[in-house]
């Protein structure tokens, strides 16, 4: 396969983001699929971030931890990364700030200065220098350029990236591909717009990172997707209001990370009680507590799984990629109403704000669905007794319907009971949606398996970890399954995915396996542990290293 | 108070059949039927359709009247209604939004909520059973406990004061401001009519007898008394300031009932737009977003 890695790094209030995305563009525009890791610190301005950008003639959703291209706009650019560097690294760095660096050194400083532009344009240079490094062409760059940079900065860019372009040589050439130049997008985008199309109404939600970007992305494109983006007091406030909107009619998603998530239990439990439907991403990173605030983790799964007081049925996905995301960010929001239960979309850090090359024909559309509705005949009871567990749904406004949702244990009317034989009656109603929902689900690709069934060597694995043990995989001709449904679990799907699994390895980016417990509460052997717990995403080549020692 | 109307609406038919469980004489029971009759009243008098009238319990005696008025109810859980209630208007303008919340509810376990929807100026109506004593959790101190109260979770007596919550309403933004007494049952509902029908956020603090764990008949007989047309200017913040610390919930002084402070001020949720898109038309908009990525 042809791929190229690109790091790009400096400090905090530099746009190593944006310069990341960008030079995810310029492979995009050449048909290349791309896939960008972000690392940041918890800090404003300082510090020390980067981007990893790789590029490849076929999916990719992960990175490697070699590159081909450094770019340094630091010393600590260079310090950190040294292990990075191979025979055919090329290191371009700001002659400026750099001190001991080996390489292309650009006048940074110097350029911006002669050229009349702000600080933030060295990006440009840098970005211009990687273009003709990699053998593409000026036009590309500008192309590129172009489209991100808004008008009025853009002749500075341009002149700026040109210095970069013309300060160092061609040392290999990205040859343009015959594919599409596919968009590249966040989790937290794709996220936001699976749930529009879906049907969403409302998104309510409080800054927490890694969800805070999707609060500011559908805060940001309210008006053009005709949705109404609320950031309310705090995450109880949240889920509250996300429940009040719903039981007036409206279709609404929340988002957070486990913090906020803590403070939404009780609300969550309430959904459950009430039968109000909400959806929420949950974006997980490392904890306990604050933990690693900027970092990524999957240690959230029995949380999730697990929170809110009483018993009640949940559905809980988790996406690998962006297709996935759209999907079933959309699936979540239509069968939390057609359901009327609580909908979780587990995402993590590493997808959530790792950006990909968005493929919306690689995309398995969920089937559609409507909320059941009141028909209007008789005395309107909205906890009313049906096979499947679900009552038609009124809202206040309704002429002939009083509507009555409640947090205590209700008769069919809606009014508190305590009568035993009231109480068992809805504990099994809300069981029996449960129910309902898994029968549903056994027609949805609940589980996905990637590679030939005889393999001999199977990695089970959830999440964003999907691409790299995909990519791992191969090394080892072994195959993958990912459950991409948690709740409730496709116990069935799973098994017959299983069959003739041989060695099996669990892969988490967590130090207790979690995915690993719940297959053993669903009597499967979940094999051998692959367990990476530092706040950071597998590299394909880490990944296959690890599981070298579970395979031989 | 106005008589109870044959059975069938308006007024007869908003009590459900829930058996009542206040204990007898509970500040409640005036609370009850006043909202019952203010929501009929409105109902004929502004042509308000009942079924646009929307209540939210918290947790505690006074959340019980979501089980027992028969209109539209969401009976939320301890000190949370209020953010809900804003989802409901913000999801329907036509709503008539009211929470029945109780002092421990919304003055300790969801202060932050009341405070907020204050500052938003959230078009709902906060109406607070404030008997400033838990009765469910049976006899515990709350916010509105004066110092000294003995509690059977201070067997020893409470050594802080209470917040004054009209105070506190006032200085987080609130629009409307009123007290009432129970035992003022015709003045309450004219409170409570008042505050339904103001556009922004209202809010009436009611003082309860709790019959049970803080009878203060006495005491409330003693000291309130109604405000004379015209003795606060509901229109100042410094007149309504003024009148609101004439009685701080603590020491013995004379309790004005009526309202504080009235003001106009945009609604929260008329800042966001109306949502007209359904899901095609938005699904061809997401569309339109991923062609144009830049």
């Amino acid at each position: 396969m042809a791929e190229y890695s690109v790091l790009i790094g400096g400090k905090a209030g530099e746009g190593i983001n944006t310069a990341g995305l960008s030079i995810a563009g310029l492979f995009s525009r050449l048909g290349y699929r791309t896939y960008m890791y972000f690392d940041y610190p918890s800090l404003i301005r300082g510090g020390h971030n980067f981007a990893i950008v790789r590029a490849a003639d076929r999916t990719i959703g992960a990175h490697r931890t070699r590159v081909d291209v450094l770019l340094a706009f630091d010393q600590n650019s260079i310090d950190n990364h040294r292990q990075r560097l191979h025979d055919g690294t090329t290191v371009v760095y700001d002659a400026s700030q750099v001190v001991r660096g080996e390489g292309y050194g650009l006048p940074l400083d110097d350029i911006v200065k002669e050229e009349n532009a702000p600080p933030i344009t060295k990006n440009s240079a840098m970005i211009g220098a990687l273009a003709r490094v990699a053998g593409i062409g000026r036009e590309v760059l500008e192309d590129v350029l172009r489209a991100t940079v808004p008008e009025k900065h853009l002749e500075a860019n341009l002149r700026v990236a040109g210095r970069g372009y013309d300060a160092v040589e061609r040392v290999f050439t990205v040859e343009p591909l015959d594919a599409p130049a596919l968009p590249v997008l966040t989790g937290n985008e794709v996220a936001g717009l699976g749930l529009v199309h879906g049907g969403l109404d409302s998104y309510v939600a409080y800054p927490m990172t890694p969800s805070s970007s999707l609060l500011h992305f559908l805060a940001n494109r309210a008006e053009d997707l005709a949705i109404r983006v609320i950031h309310p007091e705090n995450e109880i406030g949240v889920i509250l209001m996300a429940l009040g909107l719903a039981y007036a009619g409206e279709k609404t998603a929340i988002g957070t990370s486990g913090g906020g998530f803590c403070l939404m239990t009780e609300g969550l439990s309430l959904a459950g009680m009430s039968e109000i439907p909400v959806t929420i991403v949950m974006g997980q990173r490392p904890g306990p507590s604050t933990g690693i605030p900027t970092y990524t983790a999957q240690t959230d799964l029995h949380f999730v799984l697990n929170a809110g007081q009483g018993e009640f049925p949940r559905l809980v996905v988790a996406p690998g990629d962006l297709e996935e995301t759209y999907a079933w960010s959309s699936a979540a929001l239509m069968l939390s109403w057609r359901y009327q239960v609580p909908a979780i979309v587990l995402t993590d850090k590493t997808l959530a704000e790792g950006a990909y090359s968005f493929d919306t024909g690689a995309i398995i559309p969920p089937p559609d669905h409507e909320p059941v509705l009141w028909d209007g005949a008789g005395e309107y009871r909205r906890y009313v007794q049906t096979e499947d567990g679900v009552s038609p749904l009124a809202f206040p406004g309704r002429e002939g319907a009083i509507v009555k949702a409640s947090s205590y244990a209700h008769d069919e009317a809606g009014f508190t009971t305590e009568d035993p034989t009231e109480a068992r009656e809805l504990q099994e109603k809300l069981l029996r949606k449960g129910e309902s929902l898994k029968e549903e689900l056994a027609t949805y690709p609940a589980v996905m398996t990637y590679g030939a069934r005889d393999a001999g060597m199977t990695i089970a694995c959830w999440g964003s970890q999907k691409w790299a043990c995909i990519e791992a995989a191969e090394e080892f001709g072994a195959r993958v399954v990912q459950p991409l449904v948690l709740s409730p679990f496709p116990a069935r799907q799973w098994k017959e995915a299983m069959i003739g699994a041989g060695k099996v390895a669990c892969v988490e980016n967590n130090a207790t396996g979690q995915l690993a417990r719940l297959l053993r509460q669903h009597g499967f052997d979940p094999g051998r542990p692959v367990l990476k717990y530092d706040g950071r995403p597998f590299a394909v080549d880490e990944l296959e290293a690890r599981l070298a020692e579970v395979f031989a | 108070m106005t008589p109870d109307q044959p059975p069938g609406r308006p007024a007869g038919g908003l009590i459900s059949p829930a058996e009542n469980t206040w204990c007898p004489g509970c500040g409640n029971f005036s609370i009850e039927h006043m909202m019952k009759s203010a929501v009929a009243e409105l109902s004929e008098e502004e042509g308000i359709p009942l079924e646009n009238f929307v209540l939210l319990g918290g947790i505690g005696c006074h959340g019980k009247l979501a089980d027992y008025l028969n209109v539209n109810t969401l009976y939320a859980i301890h000190g949370r209604s209020v953010p809900a209630a804003t989802g409901i208007r913000l999801a329907n303008p036509d709503l008539k939004v009211i929470c029945h919340v109780g002092d421990g509810d919304i003055y300790a376990e969801g202060l932050d909520h009341l405070i907020f929807a204050a500052k938003r100026n959230s078009d709902i109506t906060v109406i607070v059973h404030d008997n400033r004593v838990y009765g469910l959790t049976t006899g515990q101190y709350t916010p509105t406990s004066p110092e000294g109260f003995r509690g059977r979770s201070t067997p020893g007596g409470i050594t802080e004061h209470p917040i004054n919550p009209l105070e506190v309403m006032l200085a987080a933004g609130a629009t409307h401001i009123a007290r009432g007494y129970t035992k003022k049952v015709r003045h309450l509902k004219d409170l409570f009519k008042e505050a339904i029908m103001h556009r922004g956020f209202s809010f009436v603090d009611v003082l309860q007898i709790c019959a049970t764990y803080f009878n203060l008949t006495d005491y409330y007989n003693e000291h309130a008394y109604e405000m004379e047309e015209g003795e606060a200017d509901t229109a100042e913040f410094a007149s309504a300031l003024g009148k609101i610390r004439e009685w701080d919930y603590d020491r013995e002084a004379p309790i004005p009932l009526g309202t504080f402070y009235s003001v106009k001020k945009p609604i929260y949720e008329e800042k966001f737009r109306a949502l007209t898109a359904d899901r095609s038309e938005r699904r061809a908009l997401v569309r339109k977003v991923i062609e144009e990525w830049r």
